[in-house]
């Protein structure tokens, strides 16, 4: 009998694929159930939100950023507020710094109540995802309470968020904020002490700091891997520097240990509403700049001035001029730093807007985390990996 | 000679066929009938762990889904891959539901008249029973392997493998489960195995009505636990439902089956795990046998009581199936042979050596 030659199985991972989460392709070469090689696709999502954000004014730039990470959309818009701010060296009123930390936090929870529970449906727990979800319905809620829309919020603006709470609303988020967390010591219950979940994911997926550092991870990646690093802590913005607040930080770099630190920083986040709405209650004042040419006058002073009214009409229409010159700011989005790099020409549109997501840089270390794993562990990964297709094909 | 054959030989001939398709059609038709409320069953619990409503639309409650689903499947075009092997592609359902139909042959529901002489309700009374069971439902892994095979996808192919690799496995743990029923017994008839349940632990322990203690639950324990799990894993239930891991193979063997072709193969599906819930309750529950000697109970009919059995079996099977991640591939197989195999092989040890030396076997 002749030589015959073997071929390893080529399996195609997606877009159509339940645990692709999203549009993901990868290109899975296997033997047996054995990873050899995975090759990640991208670009089925591509909309070519950077270039669009050159022929559009500052504020018009916004809502793209809701589109990135659709899962937490606020924390998105607030790294390019960021970086817009920094170019036109404004200071956001403290009132509107509290929201913006309000709710980034509920979109950390509402990053991390997704990527927790849907990594448990892609190990095969089908109860998670449902009980999850009823919170996400809640702070959604929130979200179209503060800004009109359920997902692509458009609240943050340059200087500040569009416009304030009602107290009621406050009130909500306040009380949301207990049985939350009985329902995330249900999920709990339910997953972390099952052995069949320990079994699926202590030790998959396990890399080491240098290595995560070499692919440039940052978030629940990074501290997973042992590294304490938060931008919230390291380079504080907002108020971050005053409120208090743990940062979890894994020991073993398996899945399982970004789930856990996932589940605490939900803990957190509430700890750090439960803070935000204190200081709401006591502190009034604006909540966006009030002077200058990023202000939007308020429609009692369009009713009554003139100049106002030009002003408004100006602001909307050909927004302003932002001084020239290029910068980088970013936040702690939920999957990690989330970068906005702007180059102004002093016109009213951005020269460049680069955008630098993690979901990018973690999908990249696909191939080199799930190699040796067993097909049902590349489900796990990419669960744990947290990507999400609007920010990494932008 | 002629005459005895026209008068005794040929209404035999005509007759007992007909009689037979009769019986089988009366135990069908409820059969399915239940099995439309299982897979009901399996919804409404499911939804209710999830916080959702599951079926009610169709019907009072939604108590005619599963007519519904029946009818759309039925109705719908069967797609057949052009690459495939289509008389293998529409022969894998077929075999999957025949033979999970056929495996109830032997399966009595209730207690015969007069009660207690070793008659029952069954289509076939035959006396090696447990053997046709075990014969009869290893052909059912032949119905996925076929299927994913013929599909020519990628996906079903590796469903196939798996699944073949996990009903093997699961059977040789399971066959040594029922080897341990079969020696407290003595008797291959399903029948006897439920008779033999009438008396034991709770007569020694002198509560004689509390029959309860009697079944093999109690004095097999471990053995219950053992077969109960092995049941998911030979019926490809959560948390062992790999050949369909919805998460990796998306739909495993059935990717490519559309219509009714598709609803065979879940028919065949449920008709499995009922008939899982049905051994379960015949090996260790005391099958139609009532939970305790008193006036009441004795007076509900034993088909009554297998049902509710049959029904709490499933109620396990649905929670499981609710709450518990699935395993790896390798976790299953390394479940498969090195715990329940050695468990149950020695089991059967123990048990042949108990049986023996206190002088119990029958």
């Amino acid at each position: 009998m002749s030589e015959k030659e073997i071929r390893n199985f080529m399996l195609n991972f997606g877009p159509q694929h339940p645990s692709a989460h999203g549009v993901l392709r990868l290109v899975l070469e296997l033997d047996g159930e054995l990873v050899e090689r995975a090759d990640p696709h991208i670009g089925l999502l591509h909309r070519g939100t950077e270039k669009l954000i050159e022929h559009k004014t500052y504020m018009q730039a916004i809502p793209y950023f809701d589109r990135l990470d659709y899962v937490a959309p606020m924390n998105q818009e607030h790294a390019f507020c960021l970086a817009a701010e920094k170019l036109l060296e404004l200071e956001v009123p403290r009132r509107g710094q509290i929201i913006r930390v309000l709710f980034c936090e509920i979109g950390r929870i509402l990053n991390h109540l997704l990527n927790v529970t849907s990594m448990a449906l892609d190990i095969g727990a089908l109860t998670p995802p449902l009980w999850g979800w009823e919170e996400r319905e809640k702070l959604m809620i929130f979200y179209e309470r503060a800004s009109g829309a359920r997902l692509h919020a458009n609240y943050f603006r340059i200087g500040g968020v569009h416009q304030d709470l009602p107290d009621q609303l406050i009130e909500d988020i306040e009380a949301f904020c207990a049985p939350f967390l009985v329902v995330l010591e249900d999920i709990d219950k339910l997953l972390t002490g099952n052995r069949i979940f320990k079994q699926r994911n202590v030790d998959i997926g396990v890399f080491t700091l240098d290595e995560a550092m070499a692919r440039g991870f940052s978030g629940v990646m990074l501290r997973g891997a042992g590294a304490p690093w938060d931008l919230r802590k390291s380079q504080p913005y907002e108020i971050y520097d005053e409120l208090d607040f743990d940062v979890p930080v894994g020991k073993n770099s398996d899945c399982y240990d970004r789930y856990l630190i996932r589940m605490e920083e939900m803990r957190q986040s509430i700890k750090i509403i439960l803070q935000c709405c204190e200081l709401l209650a006591s502190e009034k004042g604006p909540v966006r700049v009030q002077s200058g040419r990023c202000s939007v006058p308020s429609r009692r002073d369009m009713k009554q001035s003139m100049e106002s009214l030009i002003h408004h009409f100006k602001v909307h229409t050909q927004g302003y001029r932002v001084p020239k010159g290029e910068v980088y700011a970013a936040v702690e989005a939920p999957k990690g730093e989330f970068g906005v790099y702007l180059v102004s020409d002093g016109s009213n549109k951005p020269y460049r807007c680069k955008i630098r997501a993690p979901g990018y840089a973690h999908l990249q270390g696909t191939e080199f985390i799930s190699k040796g794993h067993m097909l049902a562990d590349v489900a796990a990964i990419i669960g744990t990996l947290d990507v999400v297709f609007g920010e990494i094909d932008r | 000679m002629v005459e005895y054959f026209w008068t005794a030989i040929w209404p035999w001939i005509i007759w007992t066929p007909i009689l037979k398709a009769i019986q089988s059609l009366a135990f069908i038709v409820p059969l399915l009938i239940l099995i439309a409320y299982i897979i009901y069953a399996d919804r409404k619990i499911w939804a209710a762990v999830q916080l959702r409503r599951g079926p009610n639309v169709v019907g009072p409650w939604g108590l005619l889904q599963s007519f519904a689903d029946m009818a759309k499947f039925l109705f719908k075009e069967p797609i057949i891959p052009s690459g495939s092997n289509k008389i293998l592609f529409l022969l894998a359902p077929l075999i999957t539901a025949f033979v999970t139909i056929a495996v109830w042959a032997v399966i009595p529901v209730g207690s015969g008249w007069p009660a207690n002489e070793g008659t029952s309700w069954v289509v076939a009374n035959i006396n090696v029973g447990i053997l046709y069971v075990l014969a009869i439902s290893s052909l059912e892994v032949y119905g996925i392997i076929i299927g994913g095979w013929a599909s020519n996808s990628k996906y079903p192919f590796l469903s196939a493998l798996r699944s073949a690799g996990q009903m093997i496995s699961y059977e040789v743990s399971i066959g040594f489960v029922i080897v341990t029923v079969l020696l407290c017994v003595g008797s291959l008839n399903l029948t006897d195995i439920v008779l033999a349940q009438q008396t034991g632990l709770a007569n020694w322990l002198g509560v004689p009505t509390l029959t309860i203690l009697n079944w093999f639950w109690l004095p097999l324990f471990p053995m219950f636990i053992v077969f109960v799990i092995s049941a998911l894993a030979e019926t490809n239930r959560p948390p062992f439902d790999l050949p369909e891991a919805e998460s990796e193979l998306v739909a495993g063997f059935m990717v490519e089956y559309s219509s009714s072709l598709y609803m065979l193969f879940m028919l065949g599906e449920y008709l499995a795990v009922t008939f899982m819930c049905a051994m379960t309750t015949i090996l260790f529950l005391g099958g139609w046998l009532p939970p305790a000697d008193i006036a009441i109970f004795n007076w509900i009919p034993g088909v009554v009581w297998f049902m509710l059995k049959l029904w709490l079996v499933f109620f396990m099977f649905a929670m499981v199936k609710a709450f518990v991640p699935r395993y790896r591939y390798d976790q299953l197989m390394r479940l498969g042979w090195k715990v329940f195999l050695p468990l149950s092989l020695f089991m059967v040890v123990a048990v042949a050596s108990v049986l023996h030396f206190f002088d119990l076997a029958p």
